[in-house]
């Protein structure tokens, strides 16, 4: 009696949980396809059930189609300016959007929220990935069910999309990165890079590329990057790796983190310490505003990254491209996003194609204060 | 004799034998890395792993009444990304006030938890799996999809960088662990309250039937541990100038691993502040070590979970030995 009783509250509770799980993941999309099922004065239904017929393809496409964005996680401002780019720009031409923000950034997670978009029969896929190869089964099966995908911001395997939408081109950031080392240690000296975990796509690839571009050129001969260290994206984790780095290598001049997370995390340790160590990277204007400054008060003289909003608009061009038959993901079509202008497709540097908004953005203190207002 | 002797008192206490651990880390990463134990290094160790050192505290009480609470860092996240977002739109500037909110909010969220184990006769690991994702819900909702960084929280972030607290002495950080320890120690060892915590950990109904309302001794245990995971909430925010909803996931894990390499144990009764203590200062060794001694970053993990199994391993044969010499000192 006691078993039956304690196995029901279990089953129970693992249901609730399983239940609160999707609850928060999925709570994103009744709310946007409302909001634009309001906003076309579509019939009432549809908009109260979005999540079990969600605008069946030949309704939606009347209508401009049902467009999907998977982020990488929720309540990371970065992804949700994206998400808010996308939803614009999918507002723009008319079509439905269902925002999906996994619980957690793994690809676990994502391979819900696509199953889920799956069976819900939308017309695009559009995601930006926390693993390059594990999301290609439910990627693919996607594309057997007729459904464009393609991804954004952090890819997925060539196999996996039809094209990719990349905030810059991977060999551009390095370049960009590179130029900043160079210019912050005045040309020699050690650097070493802070990275996010180590199977994360995008870092990776940047990482690869600066090492690239370091050996290329007789220029960089003087610089020494003598550590790459993962901090997980997690402060407390960055927080210890930035410690060791500058207690392993004394004469370290520049950390270079190409991660929100880390990059914070580590303009921390740095300008709390007073260390003569500089820091530049990837980062959010609004985490960073008060480490960025050219005296030694600061720690990052400057940083760079890209507009989240106009990736994400691009993105969902991209999506409407791919559905509407414009394009097909081959290297040389070309297509008009909008309002943005023309973009054309081009090959990636793993074997896919790609298409590149444009060079990343840098912050210095002159701008600053303006951006960090923004995200 | 007195070798003898010597060597019975390590092997008959399991804190000695993680002092020896303890020492024997801090040296071997001595070696690889001589500034290891500078008085710097020290201070960031600490600093670093406050939250963790301050959570297995009320982890440990938790531990001694026989229940578990995985849900302390959604609590934390809740709390911390509250006050985060309350700086960040200037509803509040006193640093002061943004601890008590946090605090009493983590204060609130462990006594719903409590009286719904307590008097819900709800088991602790289904309770707190459940509240786990209700707060970090929270803190999802709280945040509306922004960070609190560093510009936001304005003076809130110094609270972790001046010493103001201990009047110079020491960062304000380690000060506020080290006041903790003490009440825990003192309220554990030597009040009323304290030792009907173990009561109700070694055999409930006895404890019940002795005159202990256990349920309330339940209900106070998952407030407190509340009440510190509200408090790191604020510490966290401030040690790393930036409040996230994601803050902390999954590190209840390390917190719960710092009691049970400390040698408390997980049905209850059986467990130290010292313990407590050490199992943490154990982790945050090994956390802050790892990265310092050369070892591939991808290893670094595995690293560290075959140390805290080696760790747990040598304290259950410790634990074993002592357990035969008191059968020994019996028979005699």
């Amino acid at each position: 009696m006691k078993k039956k009783v304690l196995s029901a509250i279990l089953s129970v509770a693992m249901v609730a949980t399983l239940l609160a799980g999707c609850g928060s993941a999925a709570e994103e999309a009744p709310a946007a396809a409302t909001e634009e099922a309001a906003a076309e004065e579509a019939p009432a239904e549809e908009a109260e059930a979005p999540a079990e017929d969600a605008a069946p393809a030949e309704e939606g496409a009347a209508g401009g189609g049902t467009y999907a964005f998977v982020s990488k996680s929720a309540g990371n401002p970065f992804n949700e300016r994206q998400a808010t780019g996308f939803e614009e720009a999918v507002k723009a031409i008319g079509g439905t959007a269902i925002i999906q923000h996994p619980e957690s950034a793994t690809a676990d997670a994502q391979i819900t929220v696509i199953q889920s978009l799956i069976s819900q029969n939308v017309d695009s896929i559009c995601v930006a990935a926390n693993d390059e190869n594990a999301l290609q089964a439910a990627l693919e099966e996607a594309a057997a069910a007729g459904i464009k995908v393609c991804s954004v911001d952090s890819t997925v395997n060539v196999a996996s999309r039809l094209t990719h939408v990349n905030q810059a081109g991977v060999t551009e950031i390095g370049q960009c990165l590179m130029d900043a080392v160079y210019d912050i240690t005045g040309g020699e000296g050690q650097w070493a890079i802070l990275s996010a975990t180590s199977q994360a796509a995008n870092q990776n690839a940047w990482i690869e590329s600066m090492k690239e571009i370091q050996a290329a050129d007789e220029k960089y001969a003087k610089l020494e990057l003598v550590e790459v260290a993962y901090g997980d994206d997690e402060p407390q984790k960055s927080t210890d790796q930035t410690q060791a780095l500058l207690q392993n290598y004394p004469d370290l001049k520049v950390i270079c983190a190409p991660t929100t997370v880390g990059i914070a995390a580590a303009a921390k340790v740095l300008q709390d310490q007073g260390s003569s160590v500089k820091l530049t990277g990837l980062g959010l204007p609004s985490e960073m505003a008060e480490y960025i400054g050219d005296d030694d008060a600061h720690s990052c003289p400057y940083m760079f990254l890209w507009n989240p909003i106009d990736l994400g608009r691009l993105g969902a061009y991209t999506s409407a491209a791919l559905v509407n038959g414009d394009i097909t993901g081959a290297a040389g079509e070309t297509f008009t996003a909008g309002d943005m202008g023309d973009y054309e497709i081009v090959t990636a540097g793993d074997g896919g194609t790609e298409i590149i908004l444009g060079a990343p953005f840098k912050f210095d203190p002159s701008n600053i204060e303006e951006w960090k207002e923004v995200y | 004799m007195e070798k003898k002797s010597l060597w019975k008192k390590i092997t008959g206490s399991r804190e000695a034998s993680l002092v020896i651990v303890l020492i024997v880390l801090c040296i071997a990463v001595t070696i690889k890395s001589p500034n290891f134990m500078s008085a710097q290094n020290i201070l960031e160790i600490l600093k670093n792993n406050a939250v963790i050192m301050i959570m297995a505290l009320g982890m440990l009480c938790v531990l001694l009444i026989g229940g578990i609470d995985i849900s302390i860092t959604s609590t934390l996240a809740f709390a911390g990304m509250t006050i985060g977002m309350m700086y960040k739109y200037n509803k509040i500037e006193s640093t002061f006030l943004g601890f008590l909110i946090a605090t009493a909010m983590g204060a609130v969220c462990g006594l719903l938890i409590g009286v719904i184990i307590a008097y819900g006769k709800v088991m602790p690991i289904i309770a707190t799996m459940g509240f786990m994702y209700i707060y970090r819900g929270f803190a999802y909702l709280v945040a509306q999809d922004q960070w609190a960084g560093a510009d936001a929280l304005g003076s809130f972030k110094d609270f972790t960088l001046s010493n103001s607290l201990s009047f110079g002495l020491i960062n304000n950080t380690i000060t506020v662990t080290v006041i903790c320890y003490i009440i825990f120690f003192i309220v554990l060892k030597w009040t009323k309250f304290g030792r009907s915590i173990y009561a109700v950990g070694s055999n409930a109904e006895a404890a019940e039937i002795s005159g202990i309302n256990v349920a309330a001794i339940k209900t106070a245990v998952y407030t407190i541990m509340g009440t510190l995971a509200g408090l790191c909430g604020a510490l966290a925010t401030s040690v790393y100038a930036s409040a996230q909803p994601n803050m902390q996931t999954s590190k209840e894990m390390d917190v719960i691993a710092a009691c049970v390499i400390g040698g408390v144990s997980m049905n209850g009764g059986r467990g130290s502040v010292l313990g407590a203590l050490l199992g943490a200062l154990v982790l945050s060794v090994i956390s802050k070590a790892l990265p310092l001694v050369g070892i591939n970053a991808i290893a670094q993990n595995t690293i560290k979970g075959v140390i805290i199994v080696a760790v747990i391993v040598l304290n259950v044969l410790t634990q074993r030995m002592m357990d035969k010499a008191n059968l020994e000192n019996r028979e005699m």
